[in-house]
């Protein structure tokens, strides 16, 4: 094949994701899995744990807006692919001109669009209430975009398991996401966890997207800014990366 | 391979865990046949056609559409191809404008061209009333006639239809039977799999029974037919019925005979002198004939014989 037939391929494919992003967009995110696990549930589960105790923005601000990039993200991906077999849309979308990865790609990116969005509701919060500031406004911005990649790249992996019910595939991917915000310094900082605690703090990238928030937004930091950038970069591409495996590898056994 | 082939399949293979599901399949398919697939339950038919559209890759063997290998190049050749799945739905959260022009853009349509064609195509299939409606209301027959619209709208060269009518009412089968026909005098190549034989007898230029994973017969319906000559009948209706049917296998020439209602159809290879045996016995007992028929095997009973060939043979 010619690098000009490659190349048109390459841009066709990538054309085909964005569409594939807006039909995500149009159909998908009010559904009401979406709605509770993305936006609901993150929102009472952060006050039940805020509400009654002193508030110290520091912590509450970059905690929230991290926790709803976290849940919106990964929120949309686990429900497209599930629903989409359920609905018998799935096969016709793989036999259409789109590879797998494009329209993984286009599942990942419409967790994206929708974790910015939403979570630019905290973060202004935040600007407005407690005195969150833009310390370092690009960092923020690379920050939610990278964080929410990373975290829509797990939403996607979260739907590769072989089941045909949303219910099921939501009930995984809450199982998954939900210890890990114990973990993340979102409640507890990063330097109050005991030793096994920051070991496992390490391993979750919701960490990163913590810590790169609170140096955004107060200057603060556990961990040094690049640090932050490079292992969410690192888990996006961990997490897609088996993502696309695993849904070649469960492809036949859904069809 | 010919050069009018535009489907040239060779040696393709499936395995999945113990089970081959497609064995060392090879046919060809020409520019503007309508090709019927056929097969039982788990024969092959979906797996196969899954490899040529492109939805999975065959473990052995090549698959080429307009001389472009499947597994070399999908994306080029998914473009040129409308594909029915037999499993398949519409987004039901969407109206069918929408759609349409979805699947516009996925194939890749510029704007005024899917606009222009979802127009034709929807007031073409009885749907441009109801274009703004969800389709999560539309009827099974509806939902149909839109997925054959939305194959259709970056103007295929080649259609993949897996069970097109299965479970559809009368007016939404004729009318997709009607639109095939149609796609065939403009020169459209169709791969047809059904469960329908009668549908593929009336439609399909060629056909393969498949079986067991293995193709058992390809040819044109009639001839699929001759070369079961065994299998020609003489249906016979007489004013009353004969008390004693025995006679009837004592006729030589008679294969097989079978009582329906209240005539009998007995198989033969030799439909002549059946027909003469037959006269002497009404005259013999003082019957009238109400009706005296001779037919040809059906392709059912050709589709029957070959599978059931197969499946004695793969118990054996």
């Amino acid at each position: 094949m010619s690098k000009l037939h490659t190349k048109r391929t390459f841009l066709y494919t990538l054309k085909a994701s964005l569409v594939i992003t807006e039909k995500n967009a149009r159909i998908y995110y009010l559904k009401a899995p979406v709605i509770i696990f993305g936006i609901l549930f993150p929102v009472f589960f952060f006050l039940a744990f805020a509400l009654g105790k002193k508030v110290i923005p520091f912590i509450l601000v970059p905690g929230l807006v991290a926790m709803t990039l976290f849940f919106t993200s990964s929120s949309v991906g686990p429900l497209i692919t599930p629903w989409e077999r359920n609905a018998k849309t799935y096969e016709r979308l793989l036999a259409s001109p789109v590879s797998l990865s494009s329209i993984l790609l286009g599942d990942m990116l419409a967790g994206v669009i929708f974790g910015v969005i939403i979570s630019s509701i905290p973060l202004t919060i935040g600007i407005l209430f407690f005195n969150a500031k833009f310390f370092h406004p690009l960092f923020l911005a690379g920050n939610i975009v990278l964080s929410s990649l990373c975290f829509s790249s797990l939403g996607v992996l979260l739907a590769s398991p072989a089941a045909e019910a949303p219910s099921q595939v939501m009930m995984l991917s809450s199982l998954v996401r939900f210890p890990l915000i114990f973990i993340s310094g979102i409640f507890i900082p990063l330097d109050k966890l005991p030793f096994w605690g920051k070991v496992i703090a390490f391993i979750s990238p919701l960490t990163y997207t913590v810590d790169a928030m609170k140096y955004s937004l107060y200057d603060l930091k556990s961990y040094p800014a690049f640090i932050n950038i490079l292992a969410l970069l690192f888990f996006s591409f961990v997490f897609f990366s088996i993502a696309l495996k695993m849904h070649r590898k469960n492809l036949i056994k859904v069809l | 391979m010919s050069e009018s082939s535009v489907i040239q399949v060779s040696n393709l293979k499936k395995v999945y865990g113990k089970t081959v599901a497609v064995d060392n399949v090879s046919f060809e398919v020409k520019k503007g046949e309508i090709f019927g697939f056929l097969g039982p339950n788990g024969a092959g038919k979906t797996t196969t056609i899954r490899m040529l559209t492109g939805v999975i890759l065959p473990d052995e063997g090549e698959a080429k559409i307009l001389g472009i290998d499947i597994k070399e190049d999908p994306i080029s050749v998914k473009k040129i191809m409308g594909v029915v799945p037999e499993v398949c739905n519409v987004y039901v959260d969407l109206s069918s404008w929408d759609n349409m022009i979805l699947t516009g853009k996925i194939y890749g349509v510029k704007r005024k061209e899917r606009e222009e064609k979802a127009e034709e195509l929807l007031k073409k299939f009885g749907l441009w009333e109801r274009k703004d409606e969800k389709t999560r209301k539309f009827s099974k027959g509806m939902k149909q006639r839109l997925i054959l619209a939305m194959s259709l709208i970056h103007e295929p060269k080649i259609l993949f239809l897996d069970e097109p009518t299965s479970g559809l009412d009368v007016q939404s089968t004729r009318m997709i039977r009607k639109i095939i026909e149609e796609l065939r005098l403009k020169g459209k190549t169709i791969f047809l799999t059904t469960h329908n034989i009668e549908e593929a007898n009336l439609l399909c230029d060629r056909i393969a029974i498949i079986n067991k994973g293995k193709i058992v017969a390809i040819d044109s319906p009639e001839k699929l037919k001759s070369t079961f000559k065994r299998m020609q009948s003489v249906e016979v209706a007489f004013d009353r019925i004969p008390e004693d049917i025995r006679w009837l296998h004592s006729i030589p020439y008679v294969n097989e005979c079978k009582k329906l209602g209240d005539k009998f159809r007995v198989y033969t290879k030799d439909p002549d002198s059946l027909i003469k045996e037959l006269v002497n016995f009404a005259e013999k007992n003082n019957l009238k004939f109400i009706s005296l028929n001779t037919l040809g095997p059906s392709l059912e009973d050709v589709f029957v014989a070959l599978t059931e060939k197969v499946e004695a043979k793969y118990h054996e």
